[in-house]
């Protein structure tokens, strides 16, 4: 059998972003940083990085301040819960779909 | 080579001579000396393999699983608890495309605790996607293990090779030992398709959407659906592929037969019994019996059960009046599985309902209760009457309530 058919035949993932699809439509809660909050954007120097440490999809930059990529961030709040400045707040999606 | 030996030292033949890479496996009862053979083999250097001890029948096959996923020719065998402890694993190697063998010797299932032999073990697992091939004796095993490793790797489907505890397992019966030399033609090193490959890392099954899904390349993935699908459609095709496994074994080793049936006196039999393993073969006693009776009796075992080379064994028994099958295994609160599957072929294979045999269902043996050759005359003798099949409730033998 050749590889190209028998990958056809199972579920194969490669290391690369969005192997599972645009995993940011599951997302029900969104992580907003507040810059102001947020030791890197207070400083605007790098620094801290906890959230970019912990965020178990690789979706948060280490910029000045962090960005998140929504187009795959599932919204699982860890980022959140491990800030120690508490600048990350989860904001519900829906209430952002009526602005 | 001819030699005297048991059925499961003829699998452990079967597989050293297979060059299997990897072995992993939990010893039970009557499966024990297949794989304590094999790891005599290894430790000698007989045999070049890793034998991998466990403490689970799940671990040995997720321990095949991973082996094979980094494409190793891997080997495992079991029985009835044991077979049944694997059952998740078993689901797992099928949709993963995995080309593993695995002998079942096959054993009732508890409770209550039993380690004497039927079918329900392997019959339970008819469902998981594996291929399943039934052995009537010592030779059949041997060969169907070394057919069962190219099965595996033309389809990418696993393949169980069941048979008979202890009548099978235990016993000493002259066969032939194929020669290395013509088993390495027949089989050559195993070339996965794909493995794993830390220079090119890959997750391999993890959670797969509903849908499909572009992949990083922008490719469609396929979904959990089409995987699924995928393997059923390929499930079919193995049977076409068992055909030309055979027709090649019959052209390197010089034997073969009809890889998925085996008929005695079916060609002008008015009825014809049908068992899996080597009750087909105590069976032919009791068609020759009643051929001196003058009773135009056959009977059939089923090699393949797992594709069910259903318009084939239709067409083998259309032309009689009654099916009587025999089983050591029943889907609880139906009937036999065997018996509900011949139903359905005959139902979709032949023409109007007045056209085809009845077919009738006998459970038999479970847990090692004795089967008599006198049990079985009575109740082919019963049964192969114009009204024998009248009544659709299943027949037991060899019941003793007082």
């Amino acid at each position: 059998m050749k590889q190209r058919d028998y990958r056809k035949k199972i579920s194969l993932s490669e290391t690369g972003p969005g192997d599972a699809g645009k995993t940011g439509s599951w997302r029900i809660l969104r992580p907003v940083i507040d810059p102001q909050v947020c030791i890197p954007g207070r400083r605007n120097a790098p620094a801290c990085y906890i959230c970019w440490l912990y965020c178990p999809d690789g979706v948060i930059s280490r910029t000045v301040p962090p960005g998140i990529d929504y187009q795959y961030c599932k919204g699982c709040g860890i980022c959140a819960e491990e800030c120690p400045t508490k600048a990350i707040t989860m904001v519900e999606e829906s209430s952002l779909l009526k602005e | 080579m001819q030699i005297i030996e048991t059925g499961n030292v003829a699998a452990a033949l079967g597989v050293k001579l297979a060059r299997a890479q990897v072995i992993a496996a939990y010893p039970i009862t009557p499966q024990t000396p297949l794989t304590e053979k094999l790891s005599e083999f290894i430790e000698s250097g007989e045999m070049q393999a890793e034998y991998v001890p466990v403490e689970s029948e799940h671990s040995a096959l997720a321990v095949c699983i991973a082996a094979s996923s980094a494409g190793a020719r891997s080997f495992t065998a079991t029985s009835a608890n044991g077979l049944l402890y694997m059952h998740e694993q078993i689901h797992w190697a099928a949709g993963a495309r995995l080309p593993l063998v695995m002998c079942v010797v096959n054993r009732g299932v508890g409770a209550p605790w039993t380690i004497w032999n039927d079918h329900q073990d392997s019959i339970s697992q008819r469902d998981t996607g594996w291929i399943q091939i039934y052995a009537n004796d010592h030779q059949q095993i041997i060969d169907s293990v070394i057919k069962a490793f190219a099965l595996a790797e033309e389809v990418m489907i696993p393949v169980m090779v069941c048979y008979d505890g202890y009548i099978l397992s235990h016993t000493h019966m002259p066969f032939d030992v194929p020669e290395e030399r013509l088993v390495d033609e027949f089989l050559p090193p195993y070339l996965p398709p794909y493995s794993l490959d830390p220079a090119d890392p890959a997750n391999l099954n993890t959670v797969t959407m509903p849908d499909v899904r572009p992949d990083v390349r922008g490719d469609t993935a396929p979904g959990y659906m089409e995987i699924r699908y995928l393997l059923h459609k390929d499930m079919l095709e193995a049977i076409p592929a068992f055909e030309r496994v055979e027709e090649r074994f019959r052209s390197v080793f010089g034997r073969g037969s009809n890889p998925y049936i085996e008929p005695y006196r079916c060609e002008d039999a008015d009825y014809i019994a049908v068992a899996l393993g080597s009750l087909s073969y105590h069976l032919r006693d009791v068609v020759d019996t009643l051929r001196n009776e003058g009773v135009r009796a056959g009977v059939m075992s089923v090699h393949l059960y797992r594709p069910f080379p259903d318009e084939l064994i239709a067409r083998a028994l259309s032309g009689c009046s009654g099916v009587v099958v025999f089983e050591k295994a029943l889907s609880y609160g139906y009937q036999g599985a065997l018996c509900s599957d011949i139903k359905s072929a005959l139902y979709r294979h032949t023409g109007e309902p007045g056209g085809r045999p009845f077919v009738v269902n006998y459970i038999l043996g479970l847990g090692g209760r004795e089967i008599t050759t006198p049990d079985l005359l009575d109740a082919m003798r019963s049964s192969c009457s114009p009204d024998g099949g009248s009544g659709d409730e299943t027949r037991w033998i060899g019941l003793r309530f007082s």
